[in-house]
């Protein structure tokens, strides 16, 4: 029975968001909400803010009501009601300090990782909801600076991390140079029409990441795949304008992602270990370009492995010998259901498997996803906060004597290497192509 | 108070049914029609297979991880609505009524039964309250009409159990009864309350895109 204001948490420090706030006027924002509320949103948000019955049971699914020792303003439902509840129930009519809040409860403590809608008797989608609050700010302006970044190099460039053409060519070219030492026939083949695999990478990947490439690109050469990649914009498969609420411009990265799988012919495209980008092609951009499903079959790294095993394509020279526990990614798990594909691939490379609980669609999330991590510094702190739980689920699975964390995720690998360091887990972390890697015989030739 | 009694029994009864029904399909035309203009998508996804299985989770009391997680709200909610239901579709004196006013009846349960029942709901009603009052996280999401909803629903429910047990009162009782109850029926359309007829599309729909799209559990 406390009354419906939005609870102030403690002040931010992002220019993006007190920037936005401050360009807005109350005329402004309540004509932007209406637009949205009745261009862009229909029965479902009406229906989903309607039944809620006020019960509290979705708090439990929520990380970080758990983490911030059950703060009601941390549960999903709570969460709603600082937002959505008081946006519809004063028709827009909301201050620019509001929005500024809101802003701030949509983009930083929600991963969109839609446990809660596995908790919520109704199964209500309040990541949906979030996301329209998260839309209603992008179109005021009111975005966290270094996401909106992010957006901007995807609108500039094609990919997330500002790299410009011939850089990605040569980071290509470069991987493909240094795997020649270990396999001296081995190419990084690009453009080759009608190749059975396109295979698409985040931005991240070239920017700091470039082994990743190596080891697929070794991957797919033991395997003998008939594979290529792009070598120009459509191969960054990343898609932060998603998760800002930049709809228009996430179907333009979609478009030029599928397209350039398409001009080439590409029978699929196999997807390195990324959680988001997947659900950008195959939940949420194919959808706003007005595909059901995506229009031509995508592969996540993970089934890709799986395929690898399950068909005998590679050897391994012997399993992983630590022990290892695995980390259920939001996105291919409650997005795709991939879990027990994961364990498949995980126990034909490691000699040791430990659950960490809970698993499967029930696991924490990493914390990082959602955008929440391409936040950046000004809300690094907030995201370990709130993310306690994670850390205790990562103890528990040591105590059982699991010493590497496998999560075949880029945002989960960024999520939970801040956790392992800011909570002192001490515990390794790998992505499944690393173990893969490591493991797998080399040809020689 | 016969005057009272044959209003409440004759036009107000009617109103009540007819603001019920007619709310009810007013409301359910408008949001499918809504829903067709602005939300096609969750026609194309919907799918009765993957709809139903999550539908059938969720009605098998500890059917779902979060029903185990809170064993006396599922306890609680389960009888709740079971003895919502049950107690005035069959207790005697209702279908007596229904013989006497239209010439059918139906099977009627043993008072006994029907007052035990009615119990459980006035007393599950106390449950809901001191959980919404007393849980900080259901208390943030309260509202004054939630608590106004809860007594709704319990008023005809313990003025039921007071008539037949004709305590002091109970006359008047008798019209408070039939009055709350054409009340809780007639704010149904309006109310969180109608979500008992929303509750097959919500948990449908995430039903189906968790197990059609998503292929994963929902539960």
């Amino acid at each position: 029975m406390t009354d419906s204001t939005p609870v102030p948490d403690n002040e931010i420090d992002d220019q993006g968001i007190i920037q936005g706030v401050e360009q807005l006027s109350p005329e402004k924002i309540e004509r932007i909400i209406n637009e949205v509320l009745s261009e862009e949103t229909g029965a479902k948000l009406k229906v989903y803010v309607d039944t809620c019955v006020h019960c509290g049971l979705c708090s439990e699914g929520c990380h970080y009501y758990v983490s911030r020792d059950k703060d009601p303003k941390f549960s999903p439902a709570g969460k709603v009601k600082q937002t959505m509840w008081e946006i519809m129930r004063k028709k827009g009519k909301v201050s620019p300090e509001f929005i500024k809040q809101a802003a701030v409860i949509a983009y930083t403590q929600c991963n969109l990782c839609k446990r809660c809608a596995m908790y919520c008797p109704f199964g209500i989608d309040i990541a949906y909801v979030l996301s329209v609050v998260r839309r209603i700010c992008h179109r005021l302006g009111v975005v966290p600076l270094y996401i909106q970044d992010t957006a901007h190099s995807h609108s500039v460039t094609g990919n997330q991390m500002w790299v410009k053409d011939d850089e990605w060519v040569d980071t290509l070219m470069w991987q493909e140079e240094e795997a020649r030492d270990e396999a001296p026939n081995l190419r990084i083949p690009l453009d080759v029409e009608g190749a059975d695999t396109f295979y698409s990478v985040i931005g991240p990947e070239p920017k700091f990441r470039a082994q990743l490439i190596y080891q697929a690109a070794m991957i797919m050469n033991a395997a003998g795949e008939d594979w290529t990649m792009p070598s120009m914009p459509g191969w960054d498969n990343s898609d932060m304008c998603m998760f800002t609420g930049d709809y228009e411009m996430m179907e333009r990265l979609k478009k030029m992602h599928f397209e350039a799988a398409t001009k080439l012919k590409a029978k699929r495209i196999v997807m390195g270990e990324c959680g988001h980008a997947f659900r950008s092609v195959y939940d949420m951009g194919n959808r706003a370009l007005g595909w059901k499903m995506p229009p031509i079959p995508i592969v996540h790294a993970l089934e890709y492995y799986h395929e690898l095993f399950s068909q005998d394509k590679i050897k391994i020279k012997h399993k992983f010998d630590r022990p290892v526990t695995l980390h259920d990614p939001c996105n291919i798990v409650r997005g795709r259901g991939l879990h027990e594909m994961a364990r498949s691939v995980v126990n034909s490379t490691c000699k040791t498997f430990i659950e960490m609980t809970p698993n499967r669609e029930h696991n924490y999330c990493c914390g990082a996803g959602g955008g929440v991590i391409n936040c950046g510094p000004p809300f690094k702190n907030a995201r370990l906060d709130s993310n306690k739980i994670k850390a205790e689920q990562l103890f528990a699975a040591k105590a059982k004597g699991a010493e590497v964390v496998i999560a075949p995720c880029h945002n989960c690998h960024g999520g939970l290497e801040d956790i392992i360091h800011h909570y002192g887990v001490d515990m390794e972390l790998k992505f499944l192509g690393d173990i893969i890697y490591e493991i797998m015989e080399k040809p020689e030739e | 108070m016969h005057d009272i009694y044959a209003i409440l029994t004759g036009p107000l009864a009617w109103l009540s049914f007819a603001v019920f029904l007619g709310g009810s399909l007013y409301r359910f035309i408008s949001l499918y029609q809504l829903a067709r203009k602005k939300d096609g998508a969750v026609f194309q996804y919907m799918d009765l297979k993957f709809a139903l299985r999550s539908i059938a989770h969720w009605l098998t009391p500890f059917g779902a991880k979060n029903m185990r997680m809170n064993p006396a709200m599922t306890v609680v909610t389960f009888a709740f609505h079971i003895a919502l239901f049950i107690a005035p579709l069959f207790v005697f004196a209702h279908v007596v009524l229904i013989e006497e006013s239209f010439g059918i009846h139906w099977f009627t349960l043993p008072d006994s039964v029907a007052d035990i029942l009615s119990i459980i709901v006035v007393l599950s009603c106390v449950f809901f309250f001191a959980r919404r009052i007393m849980r900080p996280e259901v208390k943030f999401l309260t509202t004054w009409v939630d608590i106004v909803i809860l007594i709704i629903v319990a008023a005809p429910f313990a003025t039921g159990v007071w008539v037949f047990h004709q305590w002091a009162g109970f006359p008047t009782m008798t019209l408070v009864h039939i009055f709350s109850g054409e009340l809780m029926l007639a704010i149904i359309p309006f109310t969180k309350l109608f979500h008992m007829f929303l509750f097959p599309f919500t948990r449908g729909y995430i039903g189906s895109e968790f197990g059609g799209v998503r292929m994963a559990k929902d539960w």
